[in-house]
């Protein structure tokens, strides 16, 4: 990149002698403390690539939350992956694999000094972003509906018997299972209780069969007897839930048998992972196109020349990035195996 | 070299040249959008200062808190209460952690005289230098917001489960704006760091070259690096931190199946480096005291120069000797101390450094020096109680105790003295104003009697087992206590005296000639104060120790280069 600069304005470099920057007649975007602006643009350079070291750090202790919780906790990472839409990630992908090759491209319309080309190009990358983000809401809405959502959000109950999207049904099982959820944990003496009154493992035939009814015959038919028969049978699986040290891969839940297997503890650090991390990317995907919509309007106003194109090289190293950055993610979320 | 040295024209009249950075523009605005770092340097320290006396002003009502065990013990606490005490201790370390130390040299000091000591006309990116002075005041705000929603009292280092469980009123409390304002700091942080590399890298004028820059600018460097590299960590923990109390993220919290030992690793995987990012400027500027006031070419550069940067390295490798005590396995422990003691070689090969140099030299006891050479003592004994602590048994015992107090303030708090010695070093140059050298002096013998007053009978008390934090004590500890105190109260006397002294020095001091010390580095061959564009024309690179060319020269009342002496450069 630097010869490339070196190559493309050579004759300002020239024009512009050594300390002598206040001199008449030097190149209007270049700043009072630089000599040159290949000087400039090498300063800008080295301060973007820095600036985007701080960014994969910043995302790195993400990736290593996610590797300890991933290492620690398989079976969370198997089982809850399957929520994840493959097809919606997979499209993602590709939109922002196109809009880096219109940034791309851009750049070089930009250091060419094609005004027109840079324009439409920078507005495609735009769309691009817009699309990535309609499409992480339709997601991330899906996910809300089905309750799965991070930490104390998580609520299996929407998801394990909420497929028909049955609205009374969902209503109707969130509240049993909502019970069972929230109450146990803060109700220690009637958890405990029925523990030793029950000490079903977490295989209990009867939990399965009894939660598992209403899924296996796709009738939106929990009554409420139905619904006020779970809390008692799911009671002896809450310690578990709230174990101190969750211990491994034991005390599957069977309340989570359905299409995607056993649901083991703590499904919802996967969520938390996901939505933080996608969430953060989200974030600077909209800075992204914040810094494009900048680089749209400026270049429409015709600032940027053969000579000048700093900002549109280093906007599309930020924009490269955030893409590198889902490129990881997407596998890393999207297609565990 | 014309208008470079203004007060040659008649000494002691010195009205300051026509034209330097502070007199080029006038009013609110030309302070408040400035680009010019010298100006946003000075802005920087005036905060800086500023803060730094209210998270002193908490220090002393903590100490006076302490003067009595409780009632209990037949004391009486008056002062404030144990949960007021807890919010005090918490927000003077917050204060003095990321809003003081964390930026005092690099971001006050640094970017007034960085540009100067490359001989470069500004850092690379003034706008975003401006950017950091802002977030640094927005995350200032948000961290002294907190006292308006009950406060923190979690302690800085923010440990889960305290700061996403408890507090004053409910899952806002005081914990989520000072966690936010820390992050802003962070980033303040970042783009300073992120500003001085590519200074460095792409400002220097031909004929500078990595090993004709100062020692203060590798110290710099290398803390940039740290600066780049650990903070984005510490970004996102503290948005972790934030997720977990506001939205229940549940990684940190154990009744979610989390662990609030993942958070502890997360800490300190930044603010172990972030202790470096305090004491690498510091020990810059040590590099450049010692030799300068010694009039001798510092002993043995390039060991100083790689010293930092092996520091600058080591430090992201020792993080876990924060937390023998918090479950980690005991390889992990054993190899972080292994690491821990191996970071002492550098420390040390700095210290030789400015004992060798000091040797034989033309010592000047000016202020500056004093701080330094109070500094040697402090770092001494604060680094050499680290290997006490990096033992893994002995810190079983240590854990958590005075012992752990006294020594991080012998490290941290040291480096204090570093930037009072760095603020009146350069305060001829920033101000165009000399000080009163005698009453300077005295502040400084005061602030190092009351210092280890302070902190020195810490280390007892720690061994004899009185934890840290503690608002109540047993009454064996009292004596301890008062003597503690009463060295805090020493240390406000100097602070104030401090403070006289430079208030007076703005009002009367004499003019400052532009190279008042004898020193070689750059800065000092520009005008005192500097002209708004520091140089017309780059000064020729020379070795910044080389003291044999300077000589004083009485009309001038400062240093010139021999042979410019009288002659038409000097006077014009």
């Amino acid at each position: 990149m630097t010869q490339m600069a070196d190559a493309v304005h050579p004759t300002s470099h020239a024009a512009v002698p050594h300390g002598d920057a206040h001199a008449h007649g030097h190149h209007p975007n270049l700043e009072h403390h630089f000599d040159s602006l290949t000087q400039q643009f090498d300063a800008g350079k080295l301060g973007m690539w820095l600036f985007l070291a701080t960014e994969v750090l910043l995302f790195g202790g993400l990736f290593c939350a996610y590797a300890i919780f991933r290492r620690n906790h398989p079976e969370v990472f198997m089982y809850a992956h399957q929520f994840l839409d493959t097809t919606w990630g997979a499209i993602n992908t590709v939109v922002l694999l196109v809009s880096s090759f219109t940034m791309a491209w851009a750049v070089t319309a930009s250091q060419r000094g094609q005004r027109h080309l840079t324009s439409i190009l920078l507005a495609l990358t735009f769309l691009g972003g817009v699309g990535f983000m309609v499409i992480k809401a339709v997601e991330y809405s899906h996910k809300f509906h089905d309750g799965l959502m991070w930490g104390v959000h998580y609520d299996p109950a929407k998801h394990e018997h909420g497929h028909g999207h049955n609205g009374a049904h969902g209503a109707a099982a969130t509240a049993a299972h909502g019970a069972a959820d929230h109450a146990a944990p803060a109700d220690h003496g009637t958890a405990g209780a029925a523990a030793t009154a029950a000490p079903a493992a977490s295989t209990h035939p009867e939990a399965t069969t009894s939660v598992h009814a209403p899924e296996t015959s796709g009738q939106p038919a929990a009554t409420g007897a139905e619904a006020a028969d779970l809390p008692p049978e799911r009671a002896p699986l809450e310690p578990s839930q709230v174990a101190l040290a969750p211990a491994g891969p034991a005390g599957l839940h069977t309340g989570g048998h359905d299409l995607h297997g056993p649901r083991p503890d703590n499904v919802h650090w996967f969520f938390g992972v996901y939505f933080t991390m996608t969430g953060l990317h989200g974030l600077h995907v909209l800075a992204g196109m914040a810094v494009i919509g900048w680089l749209f309007v400026r270049s429409v106003r015709g600032d940027f020349s053969a000579d000048y194109f700093t900002p549109v090289d280093l906007g599309g190293l930020y924009w490269h990035l955030v893409d590198l950055i889902w490129i990881f993610l997407f596998p890393l979320l999207y297609l565990i195996h | 070299m014309s208008s470079l040295n203004p007060a040659a024209a008649g000494p002691l009249v010195g009205a300051p040249a026509a034209d330097n950075y502070l007199t080029h523009s006038r009013g609110f605005w030309s302070w408040a959008a400035t680009l010019d770092h010298k100006r946003i340097g000075v802005m920087y320290l005036a905060g800086i200062f500023t803060m730094f006396l209210v998270g002193g002003l908490f220090a002393v009502l903590l100490r006076s808190v302490l003067l009595t065990p409780d009632a209990a013990a037949g004391g009486v606490k008056t002062i404030v209460d144990a949960n007021m005490y807890n919010r005090f201790f918490t927000l003077h370390g917050a204060v003095m952690v990321f809003i003081v130390i964390i930026p005092g040299i690099p971001a006050a000091l640094g970017n007034f005289v960085l540009p100067l000591m490359l001989g470069a006309k500004d850092v690379a990116f003034p706008r975003l230098n401006l950017c950091s002075f802002y977030l640094w005041l927005i995350g200032t705000a948000m961290a002294l917001a907190s006292l308006y929603w009950g406060g923190v009292d979690t302690g800085w280092t923010f440990y889960t489960p305290y700061s996403t469980k408890v507090g004053s009123s409910g899952a806002f409390g005081g914990v989520v704006p000072v966690v936010a304002g820390a992050f802003v700091l962070g980033f303040s942080s970042i783009f300073t760091g992120l500003n001085f590399i590519v200074t460095i890298h792409k400002l220097r004028p031909p004929g500078m070259t990595w090993f004709r820059m100062p020692l203060f600018l590798w110290g710099t460097y290398a803390t940039a690096v740290i600066q780049v590299l650990a903070t984005p960590v510490l970004g996102i923990t503290l948005l972790l931190l934030l997720a977990e109390r506001l939205l229940g993220i549940g990684f940190f919290d154990s009744e979610l199946g989390g662990d609030p030992v993942l958070f502890q690793h997360f800490f300190w995987f930044y603010s172990h480096p972030a202790v470096y990012i305090m004491i690498l400027p510091a020990m810059g500027v040590m590099s450049e005291l010692i030799s300068v006031f010694s009039h001798k070419h510092i002993f043995g550069y390039k060991f100083i120069a790689f010293s930092s940067v092996a520091i600058a390295i080591l430090g992201f490798l020792v993080w876990g000797h924060h937390m023998f005590t918090s479950g980690q396995s005991e390889l992990l422990g054993v190899i972080f101390s292994a690491i821990t003691f191996s970071i002492a070689i550098p420390s040390a090969v700095k210290m030789f450094n400015w004992l060798t140099t000091l040797y034989k030299g033309s010592i000047d006891f000016k202020a500056p020096m004093c701080y330094a050479l109070s500094f040697m003592w402090i770092f001494g004994i604060g680094g050499l109680t680290g290997l006490f602590l990096g033992m893994m048994g002995l810190d079983q015992h240590l854990h958590d105790t005075y012992f752990v107090v006294a020594h991080f303030h012998y490290v941290m708090a040291g480096t204090i003295f570093v930037f009072f010695g760095a603020i009146h070093y350069w305060w001829p140059k920033m101000t165009g104003r000399m000080y009163d050298e005698g009453a300077a002096v005295l502040a400084s013998l005061l602030m190092f009697i009351g210092f280890n007053m302070t902190f020195f009978i810490q280390f007892l008390m720690g061994t004899r087992g009185m934890p840290r934090r503690y608002y109540a004590y047993r009454p064996e500890f009292q004596f301890h206590h008062i003597v503690s105190t009463m060295g805090s109260y020493v240390m406000l006397a100097a602070v104030l005296l401090l403070i006289y002294v430079l208030i007076k020095s703005l009002r009367s001091g004499r003019p400052a000639p532009a190279n008042p010390w004898g020193a070689g580095s750059m800065e000092w061959q520009c005008a005192s104060p500097p002209p708004h564009d520091n140089f017309k024309t780059p000064p020729p690179v020379v070795d910044a120790y080389d003291y044999e060319s300077l000589e004083w020269d009485e009309r001038v009342g400062g240093y010139v280069h021999r042979g410019r002496r009288g002659g038409p450069a000097a006077t014009h």
